[in-house]
């Protein structure tokens, strides 16, 4: 860069030499366009509301679609019936009413003795199983656990509150058709002139349905509850967490911070983010082939469950956990450095702190995308019908969205509510996620 | 334009017209000693070579300022100084830089002993996102300066204090120093860095981002660390070069021009590059 000599550029020269003329037509080329460019940036926005306008009817559609279709399903249907739970039914062959002679006396003859007298003139096996179909087997449970609380009310006129079957509750909700012909629905017309019966009793009442929160999975829709997958999902993604964001945060301060730039890392950055968009069933191949027949886990268990779904999840973690140590400013970097910081210190004292908002943003839609993950748990085996709780990450369970897939496939007819109303669950566990990292990243957004 | 001719053109300009040893020489003369000193230092960047065979001495309790125009590689210099070149993957330094004596890019020396011994003050004030004691309080801490907790904050408070900064903040120690004002944190991060009692600072454009009362300050400051500490101060200000220092050095296309006491290097330079360029007709 020699000096340059002062007269190389002269600004009054040129303007002299070339301004007035332009700038006059200048005015008038500007307006002339002034109106196109401005509708082109109408027309952009129309685009956009549009496309949000789209999106939203989606959605709006969506969660109508379902909240319609799964609210019924959050009450329940009972009868209360009174019933008298004769001495000798539960009272073992000392005469004692005792917790085990309560877990093994059948509970069902005084519900059907209750039934028979609420209609004395129902005679015939045939006629009476029809009768006794109204009730839910639950009912049996209800009355047991009622007894086993309270032994003292044996002998007793006691008022249980017994579930009905789906059936009926389908019918109380009005979900029966009762116009159409008595071979097309499942309820014939005695049973409902029976059910009316109870109604205009004023027996059959409806309820909040804490069966469904409480229970695992049944093939009885009215005993059928979330409470089994709910718990299977939080042992598999506790699972997740515990491996994927300790695993994904190493492996993501690995690659930023000392890794060497050179092929080997950049093949090692492709394959991450390649992994990033395999389909999730290629995990649930790869867990079926590794982690079941090769290291022996247990089908079905939570534990192998969240070990595909931290293969799964990594690459998110990664990806994101590396964009945070990125967005670290160098400045914070160099300052460290500058009073004598090692690179681990400089690391763990700022810029760790400093990128953690985002690696736990990247973990908690990394955990939510897991959380909504089905297909590669049907390779593992977490697609069983499970009606036990599940008690630790070596049991059999499965999680939520399966779940969901299972009721959806059920052909029972109160699983469509059921289905929806799981889905209910699901989508708010996500919602409050999604919330959660939204309003970490708020709160925690560039602090420097 | 013809960069590479006038490279050549620099260096024996900058042979011919600086003899070692004389006045106005990079060098101190022979019953002097030198703080840091660097012979045939190079830095490349990949391919470009970003400094070229830099010889300078910077004498103890001076304030040395590196000037030149934009890219000239005195900001590159300066980090050769604490090795924070040592960052960046494809920078590369030859030659030897001494502190008191010692080759600082030898394999035995430790990088962070370095570090606390060649502090830095950035162009940009960067304090960390804590609170003002921690700011000062993080180098002593991870050293083990202090041994307890009084004698931590005596450390921080004299920090303050030379820093000029106390009566400013001493009611606010716990807020976050990224709360404080353009040039209270540029103090702030002098008294970060004189915190772990070094012997050189570096202090790369450390009022370019700061208002003329700010800048006033910091002089001032620069001034009265000189008694304790020897600065390397890169600016682009030659007003401030003037001002603060007592020798410059002027740098050109990661050559070392010409170096020389700030007096004679502002009244009668050597150079011709040296005149173009404290005169402003060009940089």
């Amino acid at each position: 860069m020699a000096p340059r000599s002062p007269k190389a550029y002269d600004p009054a020269a040129t303007v002299a030499a070339e301004g007035p003329t332009v700038s006059r037509n200048i005015t008038d080329v500007v307006n002339a366009g002034l109106a196109a460019r401005y509708r082109a940036e109408k027309r952009f926005r129309a685009y956009g509301i549009i496309a949000i306008l789209i999106a939203l009817s989606m959605l709006a559609t969506l969660f109508a679609t379902i909240i319609a279709k799964g609210y019924p399903a959050f009450t329940t249907t009972v009868l209360e019936l009174p019933v008298t739970v004769e001495r000798e039914l539960v009272a073992n062959a000392q005469g004692e009413v005792t917790p085990e002679s309560i877990a093994f006396a059948n509970f069902a003859t005084p519900l059907r003795a209750a039934l028979d007298a609420q209609f004395p003139d129902v005679e015939g096996r045939a006629e009476k199983r029809q009768l006794y179909a109204i009730l839910s087997d639950g009912a049996t449970f209800a009355l047991q656990a009622m007894i086993r609380e309270n032994p003292e009310l044996v002998g007793r006129e006691v008022i249980v509150e017994a579930p009905v079957s789906s059936d009926f509750d389908l019918l109380y909700k009005g979900q029966i058709d009762i116009a159409l012909p008595e071979s097309q629905r499942r309820v014939n017309d005695r049973q409902v002139a029976w059910f009316q019966a109870l109604q205009d009793r004023g027996l059959v009442d409806s309820e909040f349905n804490t069966i469904l929160f409480t229970n695992g999975d049944s093939r009885q829709p009215e005993l059928a509850g979330i409470w089994g997958a709910v718990v299977g999902s939080f042992y598999t993604l506790m699972v997740t967490l515990a491996l994927s964001f300790p695993i994904g945060v190493a492996a993501a301060v690995y690659l930023e911070e000392f890794a060497p730039k050179n092929k080997w890392t950049d093949l090692i950055e492709v394959n991450i983010n390649n992994l990033a968009a395999v389909p999730s069933i290629v995990f649930g191949l790869l867990g079926l082939a590794v982690f079941l027949q090769l290291f022996g886990l247990p089908r079905s268990a939570p534990l192998v469950g969240g070990l595909v779904l931290t293969l799964m999840t990594l690459p998110t973690i990664i990806i994101a956990s590396r964009a945070a140590l990125k967005s670290v400013p160098p400045s914070i970097r160099e300052a460290a450095l500058g009073v004598g910081a090692s690179k681990l210190q400089m690391i763990t004292h700022h810029v760790l702190p400093l990128a953690m908002p985002g690696m736990l943003t990247g973990t908690i839609i990394g955990m939510a995308q897991a959380l909504g993950e089905t297909a590669p748990l049907l390779m593992i085996g977490m697609v069983a019908f499970v009606v036990d709780i599940p008690g630790g990450p070596m049991d059999p369970a499965t999680v939520l969205p399966v779940q969901i897939f299972l009721w959806a496939d059920s052909p029972e007819r109160a699983f469509v509510a059921r289905t929806s109303a799981a889905i209910m669950v699901l989508l708010a566990f996500l919602v409050v996620m999604n919330a959660a990292a939204v309003l970490l990243r708020k709160k925690f957004e560039r602090r420097w | 334009m013809n960069s590479q001719a006038t490279a050549a053109q620099v260096q024996t300009d900058a042979a011919a017209a600086a003899p070692q040893g004389t006045a106005g020489s990079p060098l101190v003369g022979p019953g002097e000693k030198a703080k840091v000193s660097a012979r045939k230092a190079n830095v490349y960047y990949g391919d470009k070579h970003a400094i070229k065979d830099v010889a300078l001495d910077i004498k103890q309790n001076e304030v040395t300022a590196f000037i030149g125009p934009s890219g000239c590689g005195k900001s590159t210099f300066l980090r050769c100084l604490n090795r924070m070149n040592d960052t960046i993957d494809s920078a590369r330094v030859t030659g030897t830089i001494t502190l008191d004596g010692d080759d600082i890019y030898d394999r035995r020396v430790d990088v962070v002993q370095l570090r606390a011994r060649v502090g830095m003050v950035f162009q940009k004030p960067n304090p960390f996102p804590k609170s003002i004691f921690e700011n000062i309080a993080y180098g002593p801490r991870i050293h083990g300066i202090a041994r307890h907790k009084d004698e931590l904050e005596e450390i921080v408070m004299t920090s303050l204090e030379r820093a000029g900064l106390l009566a400013e903040v001493k009611d606010r120690l716990d807020q976050p120093g990224t709360g404080l004002s353009g040039g209270q944190q540029q103090r702030l991060c002098i008294a970060r860095a004189i915190a772990v009692s070094p012997e050189v600072i570096l202090m790369d454009e450390p009022c370019s981002a700061l208002d003329p009362i700010a800048t006033a300050k910091i002089e001032e400051l620069i001034d009265e660390l000189r008694q304790n500490y020897t600065i390397v101060i890169v600016t682009h200000s030659m007003q401030q070069a003037a001002r603060v220092s007592q020798r410059t050095a002027f740098f050109h296309l990661g050559n070392l021009v010409e170096c020389g006491d700030t007096e004679q290097i502002f009244t009668n330079p050597q150079h011709r590059l040296t005149q173009g360029y404290i005169t402003g007709r060009f940089g």
